[in-house]
């Protein structure tokens, strides 16, 4: 069973209604290939419609839509071989950080991002997609095999933030960020990161300081979640809205504001409506993307990788 | 003998009549309700001469505190933020940042400046918290950067003294990226080993915490500072319990192993002195 969304409901009831008719024709052998033909192009209308005047708040939640495919997803259908690794070496396996070596389009490469739960079980397995600071640790300690190795590294981003809990204080949640982000910014090999879903904060931000930072079309990237928002700006969880609005975090605004590098298109609908196409582009904007940067030498691409950082902020002078 | 017999009750002198002392002479402490001279608490660094709390002081005092004779050159004094998103909640953020500016005659969250500390250079950035809760926007985080160029430049040491609740939701994006930024610089900094020292004072959380406040060669605390990366708050509806008494203190972050040492302010700056000495 699908989910529907509130403002994808006109394309669940055509949809139901195709379903119906194609029944029909099962049932009576009626030929109802034109009246199909009209109705899926009629689908392909509204989902075009729809999905080229989403507000923000709505993109906000396709990113968190539970049909959404997740890193694990990705891997699965990208890669034609992977090998999961576990452990900070320190505390314990996190479960909502995954990591491990994966070969894509013959070439080896590590891949890292938080994993989200697709029932209630693996939800609370997979800690909703909120990391623990042996969560970045392990991502770290990932990262610094793949330098080892010599491999390019991908990340995948899909958080609703670090989680915010008392172990996770006591193991330092906040130096373990920062931690990564010093480091990733010298990493010799190129570094891909993409958000797929939700970019929660420093929780993202931790595994995100790649050469090519790219958004998924539905995807949303910022400082705090429009809810979160809400309540501290307007000590209200009713103005999620207009937070989102204001916060301008979708991937076109990030990319507008030059805080990102690229996005990559979604099939209509959005990307929980097509995992294998999804999976598809995906997989050809990485292979794209690492052609560019493997004609870099590590010095340049560390170089140019801390200058763009630097440049991001505006101010008054 | 009724001469002094007390006939009517109480206090007679109505509020209004009150002789209050000069504001300003007198400063009494929020911990300990003590009262004591504000000469006697300045000289005494800003810390109670009963029971040792520490007030929240911004970077007019810190740099008295730490630069000889109060010499500094300030940097960049006069940046400002811009308004990047034209951000408005329930009130426009240009808005919100003109008022603040005359407020509090600050020009946003942090200042930076180099000078002389026991005849040795230092470069300093101070964080205001007075500045909307010492959040981090574009200029803190730009002021921060170029300040760490200027260390790197002229190879002084680099001292961070953090106070701030976070992110400043104002610029939403361009405010996390400034963790991103620090970040980078001081990835610089380290590779030119050049000393960082970070000084975490109360509160010190978020997103600062998540960048340059935890990337100190030493990380140092204030004694009773709050630091972490979620408020207490927002942990406490996390987990729907009440938090351990101390949870998040310097105190309990020195226990965890991530602090080097808690500092007395009246130590700071010899304490400071000594240890970069020791790097020579």
């Amino acid at each position: 069973m699908r989910t529907y969304l509130d403002f994808e409901k006109p394309i669940a009831d055509l949809e139901a209604r195709l379903e119906e008719t194609r029944k029909l024709a099962e049932r009576t052998g009626v030929d109802v290939s034109d009246a199909v033909d009209i109705l899926e192009k009629s689908i392909d209308k509204l989902q075009f419609e729809i999905f080229q005047n989403l507000t923000r708040w709505q993109r906000v939640q396709l990113s968190r839509h539970p049909d959404r495919p997740y890193t694990l997803d990705y891997i699965e259908r990208m890669c034609d071989q992977f090998i999961e690794l576990h452990g900070d070496r320190s505390v314990r396996d996190d479960p909502a950080m995954v990591g491990g070596f994966g070969e894509i389009g013959g070439q080896s490469v590590m891949i890292i991002g938080q994993q989200k739960g697709r029932n209630t079980k693996q939800r609370q397995h997979r800690n909703f997609g909120m990391p623990n600071p042996e969560g970045y640790r392990k991502a770290l300690r990932l990262m610094q095999l793949a330098e080892k190795f010599n491999k390019p590294i991908i990340t995948l981003i899909d958080t609703p933030g670090a989680f915010p809990g008392l172990e996770a204080e006591e193991r330092g949640q906040g130096e373990a960020i920062a931690r990564n982000l010093r480091e990733m910014m010298t990493l010799k090999v190129p570094v891909i990161c993409i958000v797929i879903g939700e970019g929660a904060s420093g929780g993202a931000l931790g595994i995100a300081i790649g050469d090519r930072v790219l958004m998924l079309e539905n995807a949303w990237y910022s400082v705090i979640s429009p809810e979160n928002c809400s309540t501290i700006l307007w000590r209200s969880w009713n103005y999620k809205e207009q937070a989102a609005e204001a916060m301008k975090p979708t991937a076109r605004d990030m990319k507008q504001a030059g805080l990102i590098d690229g996005i990559v298109e979604e099939p209509i609908g959005g990307a929980h409506t097509d995992h294998a196409a999804m999976a598809d582009i995906l997989k050809t904007v990485i292979l794209a993307t690492l052609e560019e940067l493997n004609a870099l030498t590590p010095q340049e691409r560390i170089s140019q990788r801390i200058d763009k950082f630097c440049n991001m902020g505006v101010v008054l002078e | 003998m009724s001469w002094f017999i007390r006939k009517d009750k109480g206090i007679q002198t109505p509020t209004e009549m009150k002789r209050e002392a000069p504001d300003g002479l007198w400063y009494q402490c929020p911990n300990c309700k003590k009262v004591m001279h504000t000469r006697e608490h300045k000289l005494n660094a800003y810390t109670c001469v009963h029971c040792n709390y520490h007030e929240k002081i911004g970077s007019d005092a810190y740099f008295s505190i730490l630069f000889d004779d109060n010499q500094f050159t300030e940097l960049d004094a006069t940046m400002i933020s811009a308004d990047p998103l034209n951000f408005v909640d329930t009130k426009a953020y240009p808005d919100r940042v003109k008022s603040t500016i005359s407020k509090t005659g600050l020009r946003d969250a942090v200042r930076t400046a180099y000078g002389p500390m026991n005849e040795e250079q230092i470069t300093i950035a101070c964080m205001d918290f007075g500045f909307i809760g010492g959040s981090m926007g574009s200029v803190v985080g730009e002021k921060i950067a170029r300040a760490i160029d200027h260390s790197l430049k002229t190879n002084t040491p680099f001292l961070m003294i953090s106070r701030s609740g976070g992110a400043r939701m104002m610029e939403a994006g361009f405010s996390l990226m400034q963790m991103a930024k620090t970040s980078a610089k001081l990835a610089l900094l380290a590779e030119a080993k050049i000393p960082y020292i970070s000084l975490l004072t109360d509160p010190t959380t978020g997103g600062v915490t998540a960048s340059f406040a935890m990337l100190g060669d030493f990380n140092i605390a204030e004694p009773g500072a709050l630091i972490g990366f979620a408020g207490p708050r927002v942990i406490r509806e996390t987990i729907g319990k009440d938090l351990p008494k101390g949870f998040q203190s310097a105190e309990f972050v020195l226990d965890h192993g991530f602090l080097d040492f808690i500092v007395d302010r009246k130590d700071l700056k010899d304490k400071l002195s000594s240890l970069l000495q020791m790097l020579k």
